[in-house]
């Protein structure tokens, strides 16, 4: 069945790389027997999920849907055809089969054969009916023959459980005979699956015997998929055989190594030797999902209830918090011993045919809403609104929680509360004593002394380990100084580490990769009750089996270990842990080929260390000396690694390093991401003591005290590595390869990093080991006074790494736009000259590309002029706060010039700037960035644009957030981000309102109807599959993409993601290329590459590798006089660029004409190369890969063995396929109800006439209020019309965004419940939720609006009557909100406007507020631990506070009718007293300075305040 | 590193200069270092620029900002090594050098420049001080030897280097001392002789040797030396005098401005009991009682001035072919960071004597056979190639004693270069391209008889780097492989790309327009 499979891996698209998201959804009936209802209405829910759901380019062709459903007995009884056994005694097997006769009559046979040799009766074979007026036209193309195979059950079988088990083994078995020609969607006696490459609506039309009323079942699993891809895949559909996911799990690549490196230990009793069969339990080349799903099943075919299982993969927060139960830590804190968590955001809903539920990611980053009806139905689903039952028939309705199981028990008929759930798992056995029993800690084992092979003297051992001056300065001194990682500016814009001559150490080959788009990134710090950097050590038991022993492991607070703790491990002395040490050096005789000697050595020590029962092994290079060369730490680590994965022992041994190696954050990321429990950096703990010895850190710190710090600042770095990608435990980080590789030979990857992506091949094992030999000879045979190498990777030195940036090529830029003699366009081609002939060949990809000119080039005056090609540049996202107000309006004044785009970057833009200058200049960016902050996002702001940008990652940092500290923050700046000045403004790393694709489909629709008239751009940065994620955005339905490259510039940002996370944009670009041409996507979708783009050729090379458009940064600064100081994030940019400084700023000298002349240079130089191409326009340049190849003529010995033929590769598509844009974008706009709200409010936008509309509303109808808002502010300007001018009364279940944008001047009064976002950027609208009169429900305990409720909130009020979900009113600016309850991280990042919450809140109430103040009614003085203090204070209510509280009390009454409300003003003297207000310090302390100030500047000469 | 943001609170403190009234009565250093306290707050005001366009602008690459720090910080012992690795003789480039690194500071854009000539100084004297600059004598040697001819900073530095990888040196030099223009042109007030000798000690210590009043060609044939050594480095500087071509030129009293400065600064050494040789009878050039013109307002052309000052001149008078400097130094043709073209210095005139900008000289009158006037005319123009007379400006200087101080042409031809049969470039300078491999196999040449006239920092950069070579194709030592692959740039078949280094090793300086070859500006 090869049309059932996506396409094969080709040039850089993968399949692996697929992501998918997902609408998901459940139906149980709680009592009485099956029926037909169920099916109806989980179809129905489905179909009101449509919209989380895409289609490609294809819009008939959705990316699947399906259901699974309890095997209905009478159905089959009536359609089998033969005498059935009775229920429970046969099951179906749904068989995806080839449409060819002759492969599918040999599966057909293979299946029939392996079902007698497992001793089961065939019953019957039954054709599925299917509808082909319900598919696709691609899908229909490549849909498979769906057949039924009906199995009776062997006599001998004591029960269903056994009988179950035994259809497992068949299908495994069939599975793995067969091979990619068949898939089995389901088979078993319980369930049944059906689904497809169908849409939603499809689903039912297609399988008529989902219409069968003699179709009964008490429960449906239904699911609608959003793939990034459009490739045909019919297996790929969910559910699968236990679950529906909506998520991803990131630590997938760990957690199948694990999985396999468990399997030799694996032993069931259940199983017996049939266990052997079904191995191995993953299938090759599943998705997340069925990888996920493949070990559920296995967990709970083995004997685990299914809770167990889920629970166990699964698990919540549970460290450092009190309010788990004794038993259910344990129950964790034992699991933790047994299995890995599978981390990533995901709603998993799960059924074994008797339960059915669901759960959420600890960090709770996936909707979930459901609702108990009167009738008895129960319906769970990824939005609420899917039910059509009426108001008065909903008992009781609630969300998914972080890390809560929703689960419902068909056999008892009821719902069980997640805390029963818990409680009768953790109490099968007693884990918690087992754990307590058996687990040991490091700190409890005795200390010892130390036993080191040998003494060096530090500089011969720095030097080995290739150290330099700006390690020891720039990184150590740094976190040992100040307990945390440098924060360092501008782009990276070094060699890669395959073109570097520096013997740059194994780490720099490898980048982070983050999570941007498919999934989100945590913020590590202000979500800290997530995270973990708890690890542990020791030999791993059967995963099928439970026994006390399973906790015998070693446990660790942290993974950094220092010089005496390691000593505790190497010479543990315990009845059970065993520790033996590799070393890891080879003798300098054997020359380069010691190393692969060595390497291949101590794979065997280990396996026999492990055979002779060490499960501690520690990799040593402590035997580095003159006659011994260390192999590098990191290549040990993965080689031993998978070297036991291999040999089926990984587990029975912890591994742990003792390395001179690492001293930056990013090695050890790595050590750790390839399999390192724990690492002893001794050589870093030396430096650092030689730093304090020698007086170069703080003097009061000592020793002690720094290697404390050091120690704390890893572990930030760490847990903020992790969360770029979502990941949130070291414990499942471990392993997990986070990693691609850039410039790492194929060999080397496939043998020792198995499984990293890795496309552009590069060095190998020789050149390693010459490196390494390299180093070690700068260390040795001479010693003693020997400065070490100068570094010049963070700072440019003359004898340090390459940059393109250096004092030639500045200089030489600078003076091109200067020259007034006429000499500019000769400087500028020494400067292109400079560059791209010399310091980008020795730094960066293209400079290894080669341009296929003609032999004689075709006349200049036949290529597009110019003025044309400028128009496709653009600025970078630079902020006003980066940058400074005159930089920046600069810019924009440049660009508006060319008829080119410049960009705000995030923090909004000054009105002002919207109007033309007297010179009919005009400052206004044409590009509005929307940034996770969404700091000064108006719909003002939002209509004033050409090109709505979401910002999804950033080249410096992908994956991380931004802040902006509060000593830039001045008056100008607060004013335009609508915070306080002095006050330091957080973005946090995720868009709180995209945690998937179709969240971005959301957003993206949110800003059409912010701004009907803009393109819709999405910021991505490069790694691998960041094409699929591209594709993914083309059918979001965005105009632009932009792929930013690694090297991305940046005002403030952690030093190591500035170096290692992301990849060179060349092979993201010619990635997105590929898969968006393999997509037929191209045509939609306009593509932009930036990242260190500098010169014509640059331009020309990335058009080549299909680019639409071409974005700058750092140049154009550069053409305004910016240096390179890389001193942004302290303020003190001495040539008043980087700065808010008003002194430094009087030294800004840069002009407009500055950079119109060097983007003119670069046209011209790009004009140039296009003639030489033979290539007369822009468009048609755009994808021609023909006419790169590698450069022959750049014969560096270590490039040698980069291949860019994958960057190279023309996908098979017809010659004719668009390799550009060519089609306007896909209309959605049509149906959205505001259109009738715009006519009905005619006469108020016209002449601000007030007036009152009346209007139902569903789930389906999303950004309400959205394009009414954009018109009012496209009519009135910022401040909207007067309160109340439009009033509109809703009725009904609202979609996502209800009231999105509202803006000043409309009033949404809505008796219903609204799904998530809702006020989402609220703009001085009036917005009320409450019940509709009738509800059966009290509202008080019910969720009544959904997930992240005004988020980016800039003025405004809101009144919710009921509870609300998570991230209530985050970042939240200026609106007035009431709320009855909230769930986890309420008023998250907050910088102004107040919040009062009168019921219970979830945990982390208050992260990261910095401004604003929120009241809540404690009424049992809880609060306190739910409110995370590090900004803000908790008092009790002011007298001047408490008269604003009871107002707003009081108009919730009003509003609302909230019976709350009324009580609390009954006896408000009492209820005062139970509110805690909320304070952040700095916000006080700003208020507290701004009315000192005010009260001086009441003299009459006191200056304006600032705008 | 520095003090965040101390630029702008701190302003540059420059050397404490002694009273010119009372300097111009001796021969002592003009100038002195600032209190430690305050050089640690002009370091403070280094803003460690994540390019550092000082260090590139060094000749020598001196990793400025990491001794800024170390000063400021208090750290004077590791900011020796740290200058050490980069510089041998920082007690020479500290007082003499024109400091392109100032110029190329980031800080020079708007605002003064760090003081880091001044701090450089201050770090080596602080060392030798105290007692942190001691002999670093090879632990082994190589037992291969190299003669290096010529002991100015070039030879100093190639045998400086050569010695600590090994090699066994032997510096030859003609003059009775060692350092060439740094002991026979820079007069004591800007470069006391005791600084050199301090020097020479160490290097003597670490096992160079040095034969004096051996001119290679007449005391020892090059035949021999070749013979003698393993290689031998070319060091012998660019001496060959540009002259003036005027009516006139023939008169008595009209002298090259170096041989003035040889007599000036042997009459010093002579008064301080310092070997030193002797005037040949009758050709004494004396200042005192005299009206002296100096031709050529760079260095040598000041240090004219200020030794006719010191010697009792009734008059001393400039005439400098070029226009007067803008107030910032720097004219349109060297914009930032390249240093300009002309020194401002001006430490002569302070003590007495003045400078006539745009001035060209057109011819000499004299009585009987001795010059008494020089006659001149004003030109407009920025550069040599394009000087255009300025009709009717014609006018006379009274003169007794005119010194020609407009540069040097190349090395001496007469001699060595021809008895060693070696190639020249078309500026006559012997050609080595980028190898610092002369035509002759086992020959080298660095500093100025490579380069053409050049600053003393280039003449140490030149040695190091012509020591690297050297040192690798006498068979070197494993630990040096980095070291040459940065000399030679380790990409093949594409040239090295800074700023002015290029041009530099290429040996292809143009004279009158790079910054290391203005007139005057011999050191």
């Amino acid at each position: 069945m090869d049309t059932n499979k996506p396409p094969q891996a080709a040039g850089l698209y993968h399949p692996e790389n697929e992501h998918d998201a997902c609408g998901v959804a459940f139906v149980a009936k709680l009592t009485d027997g099956p029926d037909h209802g169920v099916i109806d209405r989980a179809l129905y829910a489905l179909e009101n999920l449509e919209h989380r759901g895409a289609a490609g380019a294809d819009p008939t062709t959705g990316d699947g849907a399906g259901i699974l459903l309890q095997l209905p007995d009478e159905f089959f009884r009536a359609v089998a055809g033969v005498e059935l056994p009775p229920a429970g005694r046969y099951g179906v097997g749904v068989c995806f089969l080839p449409t060819e006769e002759g492969a599918q009559a040999r599966l057909v046979a293979l299946i029939e054969r392996t079902i007698a040799e497992e001793g089961q009766r065939v019953l019957a074979w039954r054709d599925v009916p299917v509808d082909d007026a319900h598919v696709g036209i691609v899908a229909g193309r490549s849909a498979p023959c769906i057949r039924q195979v009906l199995i009776g059950a062997a006599e001998e079988l004591p029960d269903q459980d056994a009988f179950e088990r035994r259809l497992y083994v068949i299908r495994r078995l069939i599975e793995k005979a067969a091979g990619e020609q068949l898939a089995i969607p389901s088979c078993s006696s319980r369930t049944i699956a059906y689904k497809g490459m169908l849409t939603a609506p499809q689903l039912s039309g297609y399988f008529p015997d989902l219409k069968d009323e003699r179709f009964t079942t008490r429960l449906a699993l239904v699911h609608s998929r959003f793939s990034t891809n459009t490739f045909p895949s019919w297996e790929l559909a969910h559910p699968y055989r236990t679950i529906a996911h909506n998520g991803e799990i990131n630590t997938l690549r760990g957690n199948v190594n694990w999985m396999r490196a468990r399997e030799s230990q694996l032993a069931s009793e259940l199983f017996g030797e049939d266990l052997g069969k079904v191995m191995p339990v993953v299938k090759q080349g599943g998705s997340d999902s069925a990888t996920f799903d493949n070990v559920l099943e296995l967990l709970v075919l083995a004997g685990r209830p299914i809770t167990h299982a889920v629970m166990m993969m699964v698990p919540e927060a549970y460290r450092d918090r009190t309010d788990v139960p004794p038993a259910v830590r344990g129950f964790y804190d034992y699991h933790a011993c047994v299995m890995e968590p599978w981390d990533g955001p995901a709603v998993v809903a799960f059924t074994d045919g008797r339960q059915v539920g669901a759960t959420l990611d600890r960090n709770g980053l996936r909707p979930g809403r459901w609702v108990q009806t009167s009738d008895g139905y129960v319906v769970l689903a990824s939005e609420t609104g899917v039910t059509k039952a009426a108001p008065s028939e909903i008992v009781r309705k609630g969300r998914l929680q972080p890390g809560k199981i929703f689960l419902v028990d068909l056999e008892q008929g009821r719902i069980v509360e997640d805390e029963e759930v818990k409680a009768r798992v953790a109490a099968q056995r007693p884990y918690a004593e087992w754990y307590a029993e058996r687990v040991v800690h490091l700190d409890d084992l005795p200390e010892r002394a130390p036993r080191a092979p040998r003494v060096e003297p530090l500089r011969s051992k720095q030097l080995a380990f290739g150290y330099s001056q700006e390690d020891l300065r720039m990184v150590i001194a740094p976190m040992a100084a100040n307990g945390e990682e440098p924060t360092a500016s501008m782009g990276n814009d070094h060699a890669l580490a395959v073109l570097s001559d520096r013997q740059p150490p194994l780490f720099a080959y490898f980048k982070q990769l983050f999570a941007q788009v498919t999934n989100p990134p945590i913020d590590p710090i202000r979500e800290s009750v997530v995270m973990s950097l708890a690890t542990s050590v020791g030999g791993s038991l059967n995963l099928l089996a439970e026994s006390p022993a399973h906790a015998h492991q070693l446990f660790m607070r942290q993974p950094i270990l220092r010089n005496q703790e390691l000593e505790k491990l190497r010479q543990v002395s315990h009845d059970v842990f065993h520790a033996a040490t590799i070393d890891l050096t080879w003798p300098i005789e054997m020359g380069t080929d010691g190393m692969e000697w060595r390497l291949e050595a101590i794979c065997a020590e280990a396996s026999q260390w492990v055979e002779r029962g060490a499960n501690i092994l520690i990799l040593s290079d402590r035997n580095v000396g003159a006659e011994r060369v260390g192999i590098p730490s990191l290549l040990a680590v993965a080689a031993i690694h998978h070297h036991l994965v291999r040999a089926g022992t990984r587990l029975r041994c912890g591994l742990v390093i003792e390395t001179g190696e690492p001293r930056e954050i990013h090695h050890m990321a790595t050590l750790i991401g390839y399999g390192a429990a724990a690492i002893n950096p001794y050589l870093m703990f030396e430096s650092l003591d030689e730093l304090t010895d020698r007086g170069l850190l703080p003097i009061d710190l000592d020793r002690e005290t720094a290697e404390q710090r050091i120690v704390k600042a890893i572990g930030k770095g760490l847990l903020k590595t992790f969360s770029k990608m979502g990941i949130s435990t070291i414990q499942s980080y471990c392993g997990a390869q986070i990693f691609e590789a850039v410039g790492l030979a194929p060999e080397l990857i496939e043998r020792h990093f198995t499984g990293t992506a890795s496309r552009i091949g590069g060095i190998g094992m020789d050149v390693l080991a010459k490196e390494a030999l390299e180093r070690h000879l700068r260390a040795y045979p001479r010693t003693g006074r020997e400065v070490l190498p100068v570094g010049g990777v963070l700072q440019w030195r003359r004898d340090g790494e390459v940059h393109i940036w250096n004092p030639d090529t500045i200089a030489l830029l600078q003076q091109s736009v200067r020259a007034q003699n006429g000499d500019g366009p000769q400087t500028y081609a020494e400067f292109s000259r400079a560059v791209n002939e010399d310091s980008a060949r020795k730094a960066s990809l293209r400079g290894l590309m080669r341009l296929r000119t003609l032999p004689e080039p075709i006349p200049l005056e036949q290529v597009e002029p110019a003025e044309e090609i400028v128009k496709r540049f653009s600025t970078g996202a630079m902020s006003l706060g980066a940058i400074s107000r005159e930089s920046h309006e600069t810019l924009a004044i440049a660009m508006n010039r060319l008829g080119a785009k410049s960009n705000t970057g995030e923090g909004g833009e000054d009105p002002s700037r919207y109007e033309a200058d007297s010179n009919g200049d005009l400052r206004r960016s044409s590009i509005k960035q929307i940034a996770s902050g969404r700091f000064g996002v108006t719909p003002h702001y939002l209509v004033n644009a050409d090109r709505l940008q979401i910002k999804m990652a950033q080249g410096a940092k992908p994956g991380e957030g931004g802040q902006l500290p509060g000593h830039k923050v001045d008056d100008y700046i607060a004013w335009l981000r609508n915070s306080t000045a002095g006050v330091g403004l957080i973005s946090p790393p995720p868009h709180h309102d995209i945690y998937s694709i179709e969240d971005l489909k959301q957003l993206i629709y949110d800003l059409r109807c912010a701004n009907p008239r803009a393109e819709v751009s999405v910021k991505l940065v490069s790694e691998v599959g960041v094409g699929t994620v591209a594709a993914g955005v083309a059918k979001a339905n965005a105009d632009h993409v932009v792929i930013s490259g690694h090297d991305g510039g940046t005002g403030a940002s952690p030093q190591s993601s500035i170096q290692a996370a992301g990849i060179p944009w060349e092979i993201g670009l010619a990635e997105t290329q590929q898969t968006l041409l393999l997509n037929d996507l191209r045509s939609r979708i306009t593509v932009e590459a930036d990242g260190q783009m500098k010169t014509g050729r640059d331009v020309v090379i990335a058009a080549l590798l299909g680019a639409d458009e071409i974005g700058f940064s750092t140049a154009p600064l550069i053409a305004m006089g910016c240096i390179m100081m890389r001193v942004c994030h302290l303020n003190t940019c001495p040539v008043g660029i980087a700065t808010q400084d008003p002194e430094l700023r009087k030294r800004f000298e840069g002009t407009p004409e500055h950079v119109v002349k060097y983007l003119f240079f670069v046209a011209e130089e790009a004009r140039e190369l296009m003639a030489a191409l033979g290539v007369r326009s822009f468009d048609e340049l755009i994808g021609r890969t023909d006419l790169l190849e590698l450069d022959a003529a750049i014969d560096h010995w270590k490039a040698r063995g980069v291949d860019l033929s994958s960057v190279f590769t023309m996908p098979d598509v017809p010659r004719d396929a668009p390799r550009h844009r060519t089609r306007p974008p896909e209309p959605v706009l049509e149906d959205a109800l505001d259109w009738e709200l715009i006519r009905q409010a005619e006469p108020a936008l016209d002449r601000a006439e007030p007036m009152r509309i009346a209007s139902t509303v569903r789930n389906v109808n999303r950004t309400v209020g959205g394009l009414l808002s954009s018109e009012i502010a496209r009519r009135y300007g910022p401040d909207g019309m007067p309160a109340d001018t439009i009033a509109v009364d809703f009725d009904g279940s609202a979609g996502q965004s209800f009231g999105a944008w509202l803006m000043h001047g409309v009033t949404f009064t809505l008796s219903g419940e609204t799904n998530d976002y809702a006020g989402k950027g609220l703009a001085g609208g009036l917005l009320t939720v409450r019940p509709p009169e009738d509800a059966g429900f009290a509202a008080e305990e019910n969720v009544i609006v959904g997930n992240t409720v005004l988020y980016g909130a800039t003025a405004g009020r809101a009144f919710f009557r009921g509870l609300a979900g998570e991230r209530f009113a985050v970042r939240n600016s200026g609106a007035v909100a009431v709320v009855e309850g909230v769930g986890d991280h309420g008023c998250e990042y907050m910088t102004g406007g107040r919040v009062v919450v009168l019921g219970p809140t979830g945990r982390n109430f208050a992260a990261g507020m910095s401004g604003g103040v929120a009241y809540v009614y404690d009424e049992h003085r809880t609060f306190a631990s739910c409110c995370n203090v590090e900004l803000v204070e908790l008092e009790a209510l002011s007298e001047h506070d408490e008269a604003e509280l009871r107002d707003l009390v009081a108009e919730h009454a009003q509003r609302t009718g909230s019976p709350v409300a009324r009580r609390l003003l009954e006896d408000w003297e009492a209820a005062a007293r139970a509110f805690v207000t909320v304070m952040p310090r700095d916000y006080r302390r700003a208020l507290e300075e701004r009315a000192a100030a005010e009260a001086a500047a009441a003299q009459p000469t006191a200056e304006p305040a600032g705008a | 590193m520095g003090q965040l943001g101390g630029f702008l609170k701190i302003h540059r403190v420059g050397f404490d200069k002694r009273d010119p009234e009372q300097r111009v009565r001796d021969y002592d250093q003009y100038f002195s270092l600032q209190p430690e306290e305050e050089l640690r707050k002009q370091g403070a005001r280094c803003m460690d620029c994540g390019i550092p366009f000082c260090h590139e602008g060094c000749p020598l690459g001196n990793l400025i900002p990491d001794w800024n720090d170390l000063v400021y910080r208090d750290k004077w012992q590791d900011a020796i090594v740290q200058l050490h690795a980069t510089n041998n003789f920082p007690e020479f480039t500290g007082r003499i050098c024109p400091a392109p690194c100032e110029s190329a500071c980031v800080l020079a854009i708007n605002d003064d420049p760090v003081a880091i000539e001044q701090i450089e100084m201050a770090i080596v004297e602080k060392a030798f001080e105290e007692g942190w600059i001691v002999p670093e004598p090879p632990d082994r040697r190589t037992g291969k030897t190299v003669g290096v001819i010529g002991s100015g900073p070039a030879g100093l530095a190639v045998a400086a280097e050569l010695n600590r990888c090994g090699h066994t040196v032997t510096v030859y030099e003609r003059d009775e001392g060692p350092g060439g223009l740094l002991r026979f042109g820079v007069p004591d007030a800007k470069l006391p002789k005791v600084v050199i000798d301090r020097r020479i000690a160490l290097l003597e210590a670490e096992g160079v040797r040095f034969e004096y009043r051996v001119d290679v060609g007449r005391d020892v044939t090059a035949a021999e030396l070749r013979e003698r050594h393993d290689a031998l480095v070319v060091a012998i500087g660019s001496r060959l005098h540009r002259d003036v071509e005027a009516p006139g030129r023939e008169l008595g009293g009209i002298h090259f401005a170096m041989d003035y400065l040889y007599q000036r600064n042997r009459w010093v050494a002579a008064q301080e009991g310092r070997p030193s040789r002797a005037p040949e009878p009758g050709s004494e050039i004396v200042a005192a009682g005299k009206r002296v013109v100096v031709i050529g307002g760079g260095d040598t052309g000041m240090d004219c001035i200020s030794n006719a000052n010191r010697e009792g001149a009734v008059e001393a008078t400039i005439l400098d072919v070029y226009q007067e400097l803008p107030p910032s130094g720097r004219d349109a043709r060297t914009p930032w960071p390249l240093p300009p073209k002309r020194t401002a210095t001006t430490y002569a005139l302070e003590e007495g004597g003045a400078r006539w900008w745009g001035t060209e000289v057109t011819g000499f009158a004299g009585v009987e056979g001795r010059v008494a006037e020089v006659h001149a005319r004003r030109v407009t123009g920025t550069s040599s190639r394009d000087l255009q007379p300025v009709a009717g400006s014609e006018f006379s200087v009274p003169a007794d004693l005119v010194l020609v101080a407009i540069g040097f042409s190349h090395p001496e031809h007469d001699g060595l270069v021809t008895a060693l049969g070696l190639d020249l470039d078309p500026r006559g300078n012997v050609r080595t391209r980028q190898t610092y491999r002369a035509s002759e196999a086992g020959v080298y040449a660095c500093g100025d008889a490579r380069v053409g006239q050049s600053l003393v920092v280039t003449a140490i950069a030149e040695g190091r780097r012509c020591a690297r070579i050297v040192n690798r194709d006498l068979g070197g030592s494993p630990m040096d492989a980095d070291r040459e692959q940065l000399a030679i740039g380790a990409w093949s078949g594409v040239e090295d790309h800074t700023l002015r280094h290029e041009a530099e090793a290429a040996g292809n300086v143009r004279l009158g327009d790079d910054f290391f070859s203005g007139p005057g500006g011999t050191i």
